[in-house]
């Protein structure tokens, strides 16, 4: 990452946003698989420079406060919450969106059991969703604990209670919850 | 198309794609992020600025000064729009308070000035150089519960006065008078209001916004610019929710035009997360006394609903009695809605305006007034079912199986093994509680027109400015078309939200599902006349749809050959007639719930839910039900958790965002089921159809509420049941 403060009038005292503004940086990072170089903000968080500048948008904003987890994106494996990450944060990381998941001939099999249960209805808190549901497996699979977990020295079953507590960061007002869990429940099996 | 008799025979009843379940064909789009939400439209307009808003800090008075110098000299600005520079702009017929323009304040959040910049973080920084002062109004009113013995009433007559109430009361052997609360609710659908606009060198604009009602912004757009409505063309294909705040024009796209008209280049603006709340629109706060009288065997006699809610001056805010006049009999009935003007954010319609409050309340002075009777409340319901107006017996409802839900519904969920004394069933530290409510929504059809077009290659087109705001729109208009054309859904292409199109119901007051496929299949209709004059003026009637292809007097053509020479179109829109005042049209469920309610802590764990629901002909059972389970977890919400706080003395809403306004999360939610009964009602429209769309929200908090007495044997009347109101009561551990 280079960062270049091209304005140095900016004295002490004068206003913090007028002199951040000044200042961007270039910032590399993989996203689904592809090398990208953008030139930013240094303000611009993670869910910006997906959906402004790599005009992958398919990630979406619903509140830019952590609030709501339609941002939802995997970063190094995890899932992070790109509205409450700084691109500049994020030089030389892995990032996966929901464009890199599947596509519309090609779904990935959660996304394929989202539409056969319909685990969804406006869609806007989908991709974040389908980037959780994908995640929460993994995360059992590899022995991460929950709230709800009971023996934590056993292997952690995936049970809805389970599911439950791990999705709980992505907020569907429409209220698709119990088709969510079908999909997922059903993907956690291997099942077509 | 005129419907102006109830519907006979027609293609529509094959049922080989409609009332099918069938997965949405925009699915894959929404589900790999590649279909298309209004902030995100970078293809339509190149080099779009971003236009962040500032919002008033107060909730009444006037500006004295904007002073924007900071914010125009910061970086990357283009322009600074203040609402003082301006007269009030005109505003859609619909909306109550304006949107920008002038000095005056009405509403905390109203929308100040508009920063315009290069980029989002540039205008969202240089807004907070924007420094406006006030001249703050000290007499503003925003608390209700002050105006509960002296409000007027919202008519000069009461909405429904039969008999004699009072007498009829007074003799009644069995009586309950209480008063409910309901508290203001936001929409909070996840995708903010975001608009982008643009002007050609014409004067026309341009808007791809996030609307339910395309047409109503078209229309609000003209107002607001002094426009024709052949100058402004919105467009509206992917709608991240509603739930009524989208219904009318807001500030998004009016400030995006202003932005675009002021800088030469598009702009784009999507409301902050936390401005939604106060910025737009909420569902109004009500207090409701409720008295019911009846006699011994649990016959009503007397009903009376007074319902007070709040208004900015012009509106409507939130008539919870609307169901009272029609749910349940009784001769002798004074139903009065009253109205308050407060000096809080414009109240207007959320899912199920009215019904919603209302059932939170009335259902449970039913599940009251059963106990009182030593009812089952399930008992109680069905003796006091009506098939007619019970304010107008001459008048009957075109379709009621609301007992047939009750009875299935009871069935189903195991009611007979209910616990049956309130507080009486423990198991551990959890106290079980069973619960049920009805709900009424009124089944309301709306004009709606489309054009269906028939291509060389066979397969079929759909245009209408009808929305999908996740109600599934797309795929039953698929499902209406190929199966008056005898498709595949995969052979028909749906096109949505734009105002280019043939103007459609919209999206609101669950009329949409209803009403603009009956506008397809009018449309349709027009095809198939227009294909058997093509075969030769044979009879429309007698044509056979099947497999791509017509069959006419033994002769069966492919529809690609039909239109082999090219594409034929067909327009047409379903009138409704008055005829459908002749009748009450309405939707029915009966909701049962179970829960536990935690001895120590008061926590409330919802452990399954069920909802038979009879709304006429069902399109999609798949979506439909999503369309239920999904307002029944709004209502689980509304019961449990949803309220948005005041502060009375500076008249906004504290809980302004997704963190401080708790909707229901996965957690929340465990079983749900939802059973539909095989109904058709062939007065509502031509597919014999009715919404489903807000049946679901009503009824369910309230059947929440019962199961929460239940289990703890504590009436709570004032919503949400958050557990600060039981703690002290809770039985000793």
């Amino acid at each position: 990452m280079t960062t270049d403060m091209t304005d140095q009038r900016s004295a002490p005292g004068a206003d913090p946003g007028d002199r951040a503004a000044q200042m961007r940086s270039t910032v590399r990072f993989t996203v689904n698989g592809e090398m990208r170089e953008i030139e930013i903000d240094n303000r611009t968080t993670l869910l910006d420079a997906l959906r402004e500048h790599l005009r992958l948008t398919g990630t979406k904003k619903g509140c830019d406060h952590g609030q709501c987890g339609a941002c939802t994106v995997i970063v190094n494996g995890r899932r992070v919450n790109s509205c409450l990450t700084l691109a500049v944060m994020q030089d030389g990381h892995e990032i996966e969106t929901i464009e890199g998941i599947g596509a519309p001939d090609a779904l990935d099999p959660m996304q394929a059991a989202f539409v056969e249960h319909d685990g969804y209805q406006c869609g806007y808190c989908t991709p974040g969703q389908i980037c959780s549901a994908r995640a929460v497996l993994d995360e059992i699979a590899a022995g991460i604990p929950s709230h709800v977990t009971g023996d934590l020295s056993a292997r952690i079953e995936i049970t809805e209670d389970e599911i439950r507590e791990r999705m709980s960061g992505n907020i569907c007002r429409c209220g698709a919850y119990a088709n969510m869990m079908t999909a997922i429940l059903q993907v956690s099996r291997g099942a077509p | 198309m005129d419907f102006n008799e109830p519907a006979g025979t027609n293609p529509a009843d094959r049922g080989t794609v409609l009332g099918k379940s069938t997965p949405r064909i925009d699915g894959p789009l929404k589900t790999s992020g590649h279909a298309p939400y209004a902030y995100e439209r970078h293809d339509v307009a190149e080099d779009q600025l971003a236009g962040y808003p500032v919002f008033s800090a107060i909730a009444r008075g006037r500006i004295t000064r904007i002073d924007s110098a900071a914010a125009e000299a910061a970086p990357g600005v283009v322009a600074v729009i203040r609402s003082t520079d301006m007269d009030v702009l005109g505003k859609h017929g619909m909306n109550v308070v304006p949107h920008f323009g002038g000095d005056e304040i009405r509403h905390y959040h109203q929308a100040v000035a508009l920063v315009v910049a290069e980029s989002f973080e540039a205008a969202r920084a240089a807004s907070g150089l924007v420094r406006v002062a006030y001249d703050a109004e000290g007499h503003a009113d925003y608390d209700l519960s002050t105006h509960r013995d002296t409000a007027m009433a919202r008519k000069a007559e009461p909405d429904q006065d039969v008999g004699d109430f009072a007498a009829a009361f007074a003799e009644a052997p069995v009586t309950l008078d209480e008063t409910y609360t309901t508290p203001c609710q936001t929409h909070a659908m996840m995708e903010p209001h975001a608009s982008i606009a643009q002007w050609d060198e014409e004067g026309r604009l341009t808007v791809w916004s996030s609307t339910q009602m395309v047409n109503w912004l078209v229309e609000g757009l003209c107002s607001a610019f002094d426009l024709d409505p052949d100058q402004v063309r919105v467009d509206s294909p992917f709608i991240g929710g509603g739930f009524g705040s989208k219904l009318f024009m807001r500030a998004d796209s009016v400030l995006a035009a202003l932005g675009a008209r002021a800088t030469g280049r598009p702009v784009k603006v999507a409301l902050p997360r936390p401005a939604i709340a106060n910025n737009t629109t909420h569902r109004a706060r009500t207090i409701q006394r409720i008295r019911i009288g009846a006699d011994r065997d649990g016959r009503i006699t007397a009903i009376a609903h007074d319902g007070l809610s709040h208004t900015q001056p012009g509106g409507d805010g939130e008539n919870s009695t609307a169901q009272t006049p029609f749910f349940y009999a009784g001769a002798n009935r004074l139903i009065t809605p009253r109205l308050v003007d407060l000096h809080l954010p414009e109240a207007h319609a959320m899912r199920a305006p009215g019904e919603a409050s209302g059932l939170m309340a009335l259902e449970i002075a039913m599940d009251e007034m059963a106990e009182k009777l030593g009812m089952d409340p399930v008992e109680f319901r069905i003796l006091n079912d009506t098939q007619v107006d019970p304010g107008q017996p001459d008048r009957p409802f075109s379709d009621r199986n609301f007992v047939t839900c009750l009875r299935q519904g009871a069935d189903r969920f195991g009611w007979a093994d209910r616990n049956t004394t309130p507080g009486g069933r423990r198991e551990g530290m959890w106290l079980i509680g069973h619960g049920m409510a009805g709900a009424y929504r009124g089944a309301l059809t709306m004009n709606s027109g489309a054009l269906v077009r028939l291509r060389p290659d066979g397969t079929a087109v759909v245009e209408t400015d009808m929305t999908d705001i996740g109600t599934g729109s797309y795929t039953i208009i698929a499902q209406t078309a190929a199966e008056m054309l005898g498709l595949g859904v995969d052979q028909v292409e749906v096109r949505l939200g734009d105002s280019r199109y043939p103007v459609s119901s919209g999206s609101g007051g669950q009329f949409g599902a209803p009403s603009s496929t009956a506008g397809v299949y009018a449309a349709c209709v027009k095809l198939r006349e227009e294909i058997a004059r093509r075969l030769g003026n044979v009879d429309a009637g007698s044509l056979d749809f099947a497999d791509g292809r017509v069959t006419a007097s033994g002769r069966s053509t492919s529809l690609a050959e039909i239109a082999a020479d090219g594409e034929i179109t067909a327009e047409d829109k379903v009138a409704f007639g008055e005829f459908q005042d002749d009748v009450l049209m309405a939707t029915f469920a009966a909701h049962f719930v179970e829960l536990a309610v935690h001895a120590g802590t008061g926590e409330t764990r919802v452990r399954r839910m069920l909802a038979v629901c009879d709304a006429g002909r069902i399109l999609n059972p798949l979506s439909a039900r999503s369309q239920v389970i999904g307002g029944m977890v709004m209502g689980l919400g509304a019961a449990l958790m949803e309220e948005l706080a005041i502060d009375t003395g500076r008249g906004f809403f504290a809980n302004h965002d997704l963190a401080g306004y708790e909707v229901p999360v996965h957690a929340d939610i465990a079983s749900q089921e939802v059973v539909f009964l095989d109904t058709l009602d062939p007065a509502s429209t031509p597919l014999k159809a009715k919404g489903v769309g807000e049946l679901g929200l009503c009824g369910i908090a309230a059947a929440v509420a019962n199961a929460h007495y239940n289990a703890t044997g504590l009436r709570i009347r004032d919503y949400p049941l958050t557990l600060d109101k039981v703690l002290e009561e809770l039985p000793a551990i």
